[in-house]
């Protein structure tokens, strides 16, 4: 589904490397982690695939599509069909809960009735739907968290990207938050979850990459009977 | 550290080639279903209903937004109904003055046809009731010899000398006016044909007045057209800088639908639609504007017309005018916000 092959991502501004000549083959339906100490290229890797970067050199290909032949006006497409939640949310503040959730749907052109009911369904499985007319601002970091996620899902998207997911929230949430990724991967969704959370990636047995200094240092696949 | 890794530091290829076939397979995989793979509930409407329903969507947005920012959309609006009216009140102003011009008998234009100085006085009525079947010809009057000289005697000091004349040397003259409906060519031609008859000696056509007050027309209507493209401009550039303003309050909201596959259109649709909406409520604007100043002016004119005892009163836009301007200020706005976006829109990357 997703082909990294020696591809590197250079800042030229900062004049730092982001990735340096990563080599990785992501099958459809796989579940990835992606540790590494703080600066070593996760979200890097993550904001390859949506085209919110582009690779520097080396080449790669999402959904058989060599992202660099890709053009422009069909670059919307491809993000429709990828889920993303972001290490800083990105939330729009001046809009309820529910209207963030609902912008992929409103993009999708989804029929207003189907896509409330869909908006709701995605507050329930992050556990905000008591708050779904509240504003951004007046939630705490991890619920802000969980509506990003909810925006992420809600179109079902073949691919889903969570940069640090669990970042803000208590060891509990993060179960039930990892859970719901699972049961995505469980009907054939690819995700990608960047985390610095070891121990909840080992409990699980997922299949595992490291990266260190932009440079993919380990890719330990799933236990036995996982995934 | 494991082999494995050891690999992946020098940059291995992976080593399989992947096949067409699978290719295809994983392209088909992020391709967005088609209707029919949706419930029937969740099935987005067809295309042109979906397209329909975007526009209605964006022109929804926008309308919500510009009632939020009220001070700021009743300054846009106020500068384009005030750009607006000024050539709309010139345009209405014209056409008054040419419905004025008209009017005067005094303006239409004359042509004296100078006859044969024995021409018998039955035969010159004749003559009269001839020209005066012409098309074109709304009055003709025949000055017989005797009038003629009784007329210039009162009016000039050449007495003594006419007195020395023993015969009239004045023919007979007859003094067509023409309908003022003519252009200055038509009364031309109608004249020169009138004046292309054996018993016509020649021929005198008197329209400067009418000539000048076409030339002043004519002028009129070129200054308005260039003050009218000017402020056509204006009105874009108006409208471009209000949409750029707003482009940049809400950059942040850009960029994250970027960023969740909003397509540069469906970003765009409702600054366009907010423009047009400055253009729309900036064109009804000046057509309330033209009636206001329609209204105020239409007691004075009264006294004035009164005073010259004629019959007129002011006419306005009329329907088709006020749809006329309201028409253009949408299209201004469009364009306007459409120089905006052009340039500030796709400028906009997500981070
Ligand atoms: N927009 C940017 N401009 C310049 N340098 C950047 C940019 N984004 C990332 N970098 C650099 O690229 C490297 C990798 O950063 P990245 O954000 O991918 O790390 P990370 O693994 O996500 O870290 P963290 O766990 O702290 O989120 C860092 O050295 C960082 O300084
Ligand atoms: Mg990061």
């Amino acid at each position: 589904m997703i082909h990294f092959d020696r591809v590197s991502k250079r800042y030229p501004r900062a004049g730092r490397d982001g990735l340096r000549g990563v080599s990785l083959e992501i099958a459809e339906g796989e579940l990835v982690f992606i540790t590494g100490h703080s600066g070593a290229g996760k979200t890097t890797l993550l904001r390859l695939i949506p085209l919110l970067e582009r690779p520097s050199g080396g080449r790669l290909t999402v959904a058989g599509v060599d992202v660099d032949q890709l053009p422009r006006r069909r670059i919307p497409l491809l993000r429709q069909r990828i889920g993303v939640t972001f290490q800083d949310h990105r939330l729009l503040q001046d809009r309820s809960v529910f209207e963030n959730v609902a912008m992929p749907l409103e993009i999708a052109g989804v029929p207003r009735r189907e896509a409330a009911r869909r908006v709701r369904a995605a507050l329930d499985k992050v556990g905000l739907l008591a708050k779904e007319q509240v504003d951004p601002v007046t939630l705490s970091g991890g619920e802000q968290q969980r509506v990003g996620i909810a925006r992420a899902v809600v179109n079902r998207p073949p691919v889903l990207l969570a940069d640090e997911p669990t970042g803000n929230l208590d060891p509990e949430l993060s179960n039930e938050i990892m859970g719901l990724f699972t049961s995505f991967q469980a009907i054939g969704t690819t995700v990608l979850i960047a985390t610095h959370d070891l121990d909840l990636v080992e409990r699980l047995g997922y299949r595992m990459i490291t990266l260190e200094q932009g440079e993919l240092r380990a890719d330990r696949p799933a236990r036995e009977g996982v995934g | 550290m494991s082999r494995r890794s050891g690999r992946a530091d020098r940059g291995a290829t992976p080593k399989r080639r992947r096949t067409r076939a699978e290719a295809r397979r994983e392209r088909a995989a992020l391709r967005p279903g088609t209707r029919r793979d949706q419930p029937r509930s969740g099935r987005p409407p067809s295309a042109p209903l979906l397209y329909l329903l975007r526009h209605l969507q964006a022109a929804f947005a926008a309308a919500g937004r510009a009632r939020r920012a009220r001070l700021h959309t009743t300054l846009t609006t106020a500068v384009v109904g005030i750009a607006l009216a000024l050539p709309a009140a010139f345009l209405v102003a014209l056409e008054n003055i040419e419905e004025v011009a008209g009017g005067w008998q005094e303006g239409a234009p004359q042509a004296s046809l100078f006859l044969e100085r024995e021409a018998e006085p039955q035969a010159v009525r004749e003559h009269a009731g001839e020209v005066a079947a012409n098309e074109g010809v709304v009055d003709v009057e025949v000055v017989t010899p005797e009038q003629a000289l009784a007329e210039f005697r009162a009016g000039s000091e050449f007495d003594a000398a006419l007195e020395l004349l023993d015969t009239n040397p004045l023919p007979p003259v007859l003094v067509v006016t023409a309908d003022r409906s003519l252009t200055p060519e038509q009364v031309v031609s109608l004249a020169e044909s009138l004046a292309d008859d054996g018993r016509v000696v020649r021929m005198r056509l008197d329209q400067e007045w009418v000539e000048r007050l076409h030339a002043m027309m004519n002028l009129a209507e070129r200054a308005l057209w260039s003050v009218g493209v000017l402020l056509a401009l204006a009105v874009i550039l108006v409208i471009g800088n209000t949409i750029r303003l707003t482009i940049e309050s809400r950059r942040h909201e850009v960029e994250i639908l970027k960023l969740i596959g909003g397509s540069n259109g469906f970003v765009r649709r409702p600054f366009l639609y907010e423009g047009m909406a400055y253009g729309l409520l900036g064109g009804v604007l000046a057509w309330v504007l033209t009636e206001l100043g329609r209204w105020l002016l239409a007691g004075p004119t009264e006294q004035l017309a009164d005073a010259y005892a004629a019959d007129f009163a002011l006419s306005g836009l009329g329907l088709a005018g006020g749809a006329l301007v309201v028409a253009t200020g949408l299209v201004l706005g469009l364009l306007g916000a459409w120089t905006a976006v052009a340039r500030h829109l796709a400028a906009i990357e997500p981070r």
